[in-house]
């Protein structure tokens, strides 16, 4: 196991926020590892710290204490900027609210990753192409021209994760991907995600309360009162 | 930064982004198109101006004197005349009678005897076209068409001029040396000049002035030529002009003009500026969490502001583009519009300067307007999308934001003292605009701050809600308050200041004052006159002593010898040089209040002893003009007599109030045995009566010159009422460009109307209460944005009137009232217009269309 490199490593880390003149500690002494292509599920109550881990891991946020590395690159040592870029080339995002740009149809939506990056071509076609093939690997081709405003929630969050791939990242965070969706289409949507995941080798981490969602991962990271309370690795 | 990331974004968005900031680009629009129209406008009325000045001046070189040209210039005159290729004409202007012996009609005019060929470059067009050329010959007169209305008489009818009787031939059309309100005092009469010679009246005439018109050949440099014996001119009293400096004078009267008009579309465009602010204000608050997602998504600081910041350029470019295609347009149109006001034929041009101009500016004031605004857009975190409860946090003292702010007031500034006829005006345009925005502002704040304080538990819900929703996040107070209460302010400002420039105008004809003006009365006619004016009907009838006089010396100094030292520093050349006429009585006028020593009755003589001079009067601003003060001395050339005399005291005398003003007012005693002629004031009461007096008088004495006063009184109401109506058109202009704001403003918040009033709906709010709610808003916002508007017009238009025009403010309250009202009017048209869509829809569809 210590031979293969681990693709987030988070030591120490801990995140204190000032709320009404008192310090008030939301992560504390968090030490975790995840290897490539895991699917990790973080799960604990509400105020737990979930949010506010993802966050950090997804370099959106500093840490107060520690340090979080995402495939080699310690984050520390990078400007805000510099995990912008970083972020646009390693790392996809799925939101609870989904998140899409009002303004942008559902094709433009999911290509802004590629256009941040200044990309011509993607997964060895031009970049519209492909964003018009991730489209219809979400099964979304014919709504490509729709704004997010003309699309049900399902399908937003179907775009959301097209928007997701595009930039082929190697890390997928989700927060709550089901959390604004009924349960047969937030489970339409978790299938398409692992499928997705396993297709693109990406490493997934994902911050649910949906027990049978976190069910679904190799690994589940218990939260509670920002600290670990379990780590279970994979059911097998 | 990735560049082609921001401006694909930037294009993207706009399509949404334009439909939501198009109002703010009208007034954008509005503004650079006026300042190309008003740039374009001046250039083609100069180059106009100077390709047509010789026909304008109607010479090379013309030469003025109130007296007859003396001998030297003659010669100098001759010099250039008697040369091959050189010509000259003259023209001797004086207002006298016309008297219809047809029917006794009788009307003061401007005599205008021609001699030669005059004007020695363009036309006079006259109807018959041949009645010009028949004026070479004695007993002939060409009128204008209004000679003819108001002495009823016609073509082929005799005239009385002084003594001369001449025959009406035809009516001029056109004099291109003529400017249109140089007909004013009267209108002309052309005669021959041995016809005025015979009136008789250029020996008793007063207002006499000479001109002489010089074609000069082209191997004379006219400016070398002039600028060698300007000494000479000077210390002969002659003016002399030529067409270049002629054409010059007449373009930069324009020109300050125009800079002026500029302001007026600098104000509008600054404002369209205030608008695009608050605009991109409640945009960017909108567009937080997009902006967190892309920064979640990998796109940098940089790269998002520029993509918001290229929305807003590209904006304003637009603008500005229609705005130049507007100025074209309206610079096209002026020339026809303004036909009767311009001297010249005038063409328009294209003008790539004031494209240029009007293009940066427009495009400079929407990005500098909009930067504050976006910099909260560098604030956002890319947690925040993650987090909804995170707010940015600022900085009090963020460096960026006070550089951004540095070049906002920079602009401000540099734009106003650009466009400004002189830096001091545009600074105070400038000053101005901050005082006007800043009181407006403070205006709003407490406004907010008061209707949350203040507001009374026990008022109705709707009402409660109303004023809640004054200060809603997000809310467009500040920027309805700036925007309305900018264009009260000009509009209520102008009314105010027209308001009282015209009471104090007015000559109140009905009363007791006096409404005939008779000059040019000789010494031994007073009593004639006296006499026929009362048998004639007229009531408090004057008269007062006029001496003409000449300055002879100032201070001990000769005047041909101060009028020669053009380097020193020292009285006004136009106060030396002038033509006084002077009076002298024992009593202060009511008129006059003495600022400085005193009248003959009180204290002693400045000058005490010895041969003592006589004392004299001098008005403040003269004096200044003069630069003498009590105890200096002044020496007199009356008609060839010099009197040595001192200033005894220094008056400040009201010009506005009609009354024989003078001045200079001499001790009784000193000029009495000097020449003189006299004019009277009196009052008759009827049209009918004044018309017979004024006949009765010129039969008898057919030098002395009557003006009726109501005639004056309407050629200055005319006058005023095309000065008013350019003042209003540009109040109009800026009341507009609020108003545009103001639907702009009221538009930008319509998202979160319809998703408040569809969330109130759906708890169950009738229609009628989400009405009363929202004219609750909009009633509020516009009395206390007019009431603000309102309040700082009469401050201002009160310094204005008092302190500028020196008049009396007059308050006209009904026309407040009315103002005040159209506002609230305004701001409730514009609320409901906006409102259109709110009530209308399901409230389901309205939630659904507003999440995101």
């Amino acid at each position: 196991m210590q031979a293969r490199e681990m693709i987030i490593e988070a030591r120490q880390l801990s995140k204190t926020y000032t709320s009404g003149g008192q310090p008030l500690t939301v992560l504390e002494d968090i030490d975790l590892v995840v290897e490539p292509e895991a699917f990790l599920a973080i799960v604990g109550p509400s105020g737990s710290g979930k949010t506010t881990l993802l966050g950090l891991l997804a370099g959106l946020d500093e840490p107060s204490g520690g340090s979080v590395t995402l495939d080699g690159q310690d984050l520390s040592h990078l400007t805000e900027d510099g995990r912008a870029r970083f972020r646009a080339e390693h790392v996809g995002f799925v939101f609870q609210t989904f998140h899409l740009l009002p303004t942008l149809t559902a094709l433009e939506n999911v290509l802004v990753p590629l256009e941040i990056l200044g990309a011509k071509r993607a997964g060895g076609l031009p970049i519209r192409e492909w964003a018009e093939s991730l489209l219809g690997r979400v099964g979304l081709r014919d709504r490509m021209g729709h704004y997010p405003a003309q699309l049900s929630g399902g399908e937003q969050q179907r775009v959301a994760l097209a928007r997701a791939f595009s930039n082929r990242p190697k890390i997928l965070f989700a927060d709550e991907p089901t959390g604004n969706l009924d349960v047969d289409t937030g489970g339409n949507v978790v299938d398409l995600m692992v499928e997705l995941n396993r297709e693109a080798r990406t490493t997934l981490v994902l911050v649910t309360h949906d027990t049978s969602l976190a069910a679904r991962a190799q690994r589940v990271v218990q939260l509670h009162g920002g600290r670990v309370l379990s780590d279970m690795g994979p059911a097998a | 930064m990735n560049l082609r990331f921001a401006l694909r974004l930037a294009a993207r968005e706009a399509r949404s982004t334009t439909r939501r900031l198009a109002v703010y680009m009208l007034s954008i629009v509005l503004g650079v198109g006026a300042l190309v129209a008003v740039h374009s406008f001046r250039v083609d009325v100069t180059r106009s101006i100077q390709q047509e000045s010789r026909r304008l001046l109607g010479a090379d070189l013309r030469f003025t004197s109130s007296r007859p040209f003396p001998d030297s210039v003659m010669a100098l005159v001759d010099s250039l005349s008697k040369m091959p290729g050189g010509e000259e004409s003259r023209v001797t202007t004086l207002l006298s009678m016309a008297f219809a012996p047809a029917n006794g009609a009788t009307r003061l005019v401007q005599v205008r005897a021609v001699e030669g060929a005059f004007p020695l470059y363009g036309q006079v067009r006259s109807d018959p076209a041949d009645a010009w050329s028949e004026l070479g010959r004695p007993g002939r007169a060409v009128v204008d068409p209004a000679v003819l209305i108001q002495l009823e008489v016609g073509t082929g009818d005799t005239l009385s001029v002084g003594l001369a009787r001449v025959e009406i031939v035809g009516t001029v059309a056109d004099v291109p040396t003529d400017l249109a309100f140089q007909t004013a005092i009267g209108p002309r009469v052309f005669v021959s000049a041995s016809d005025l010679q015979r009136s008789g009246l250029l020996s008793t005439g007063s207002l006499v002035r000479h001109q002489l018109f010089l074609r000069v050949p082209g191997e004379v440099d006219v400016e070398t030529f002039l600028d060698e014996r300007r000494g000479l001119l000077r210390a002969q009293r002659v003016g002399a002009v030529t067409a270049q400096d002629y054409a010059e004078d007449l373009a930069s009267g324009l020109e300050v003009l125009g800079r002026f008009l500029a302001l007026v579309g600098l104000g509008a465009l600054l404002l369209g500026g205030v608008g695009v602010a608050s605009a991109v204000h409640v945009f960017v608050k909108e567009k937080l969490t997009a902006v967190a997602v892309l920064r979640c998504l990998g796109a940098g600081q940089a790269g998002v502001f520029s993509a918001y910041l290229l929305q807003a350029g590209g904006l304003g470019l637009i603008g500005s583009i229609l705005g130049v295609l507007l100025g074209i347009g309206v610079q096209r149109m002026l020339p026809v519009v303004l036909a009767d006001y311009l001297p010249v034929p005038v063409a328009p041009f294209p003008n790539l300067a004031a494209i240029l101009a009007g293009l940066g500016t427009g495009l400079w004031v929407a990005l500098a307007f909009s930067l504050d605004p976006l910099m909260t857009v560098r604030d956002v975190t890319p947690l925040h999308a993650l987090r909804r409860e995170f707010e940015p946090e600022r900085s009090r003292l963020d460096p960026v934001r006070l550089g951004v702010w540095t070049v906002l007031v920079l602009s401000i500034l540099f734009l106003s003292v650009w466009q400004a006829p002189r830096p001091m005006v545009g600074l105070a345009f400038a000053g101005a605009l901050a005082v006007t925005l800043a009181v407006l502002g403070l205006v709003a704040t407490l406004l907010i701050r008061a209707s949350r304080r203040f507001l009374p538990g026990a008022a109705s819900y709707a009402v409660r809600q109303g004023f809640a929703n004054l200060f809603r996040p997000r809310n467009q107070t500040v920027a309805v308050v700036l925007a309305l209460g900018f264009g009260v302010f000009v509009v209520a400002t102008v009314f105010l200041v027209e308001g009282s420039l015209l009471q104090g105008l007015s000559f109140e004809t009905g009363e007791q004052r006096s409404n005939l003006l008779l000059f040019d009365i000789q010494e031994d006619q007073t009593t004639g006159v006296r006499d026929q004016l009362i048998q004639g009907g007229a009531e408090g009838v004057e008269l007062t002593p006029i001496v003409p006089a000449r300055i002879a010396s100032l201070k001990g100094r000769r005047v041909e010898e101060l009028l020669a030292d053009s380097v020193a520093r020292g009285p006004e050349r136009w106060a030396v040089r002038r033509q006084y006429r002077n009076t002298f009585r024992g009593h202060l006028a009511d008129t006059e209040e003495i600022v400085r020593g005193s009248w003959w009755d009180e204290g002693p003589s400045p000058v005490s002893g010895g041969e003592r001079p006589a004392r004299i009067s001098v008005e403040s601003e003269l004096a200044e003009d003069l630069d003498v003060e009590v105890g200096d001395r002044i020496g007199w050339d009356v008609q060839g007599v010099e009197i040595e005399t001192v200033v005894a005291s220094i008056r400040r005398v009201d010009w506005n109030r009609f009354a024989p003003n003078f001045f200079v007012v001499f001790e009784e005693g000193a000029l009495e045995e000097a020449p003189r002629s006299y004019v009277a004031l009196a009052h008759a009461g009827t049209e009918e009566q004044r018309a017979r007096v004024q006949r009765d008088l010129v039969r008898a004495f057919p030098n002395v010159s009557v003006l009726d006063l109501t005639l004056v009184q309407e050629t200055v109401d005319v006058i005023l009422s095309r000065v008013s109506r350019a003042v209003r058109a540009m109040a109009a202009f800026s009341l507009v460009a609020g108003v545009l704001v103001l639907i702009g403003s009221l538009a930008t918040s319509r998202f979160q109307r319809m998703r408040e009033s569809a969330l109130l709906r759906t708890l169950g709010a009738e229609r009628t209460l989400i009405v009363r709610i929202l004219l609750t808003e909009y009633v509020a916002l516009g009395a206390l944005a007019a009431t603000g508007g309102l309040l700082l017009a009469g401050i201002s238009s009160w310094l204005l009137v008092r302190f500028l025009f020196d008049f009396d403010f007059a308050l006209r309250a009904p026309g407040l009232l009315a103002i005040w009202a159209g506002a609230g009017v305004l701001t409730l048209a514009a609320g409901v217009l906006n409102s259109r869509g709110v009530l209308g829809r399901p409230p389901l569809v309205v939630l659904r269309d507003a999440t995101e």
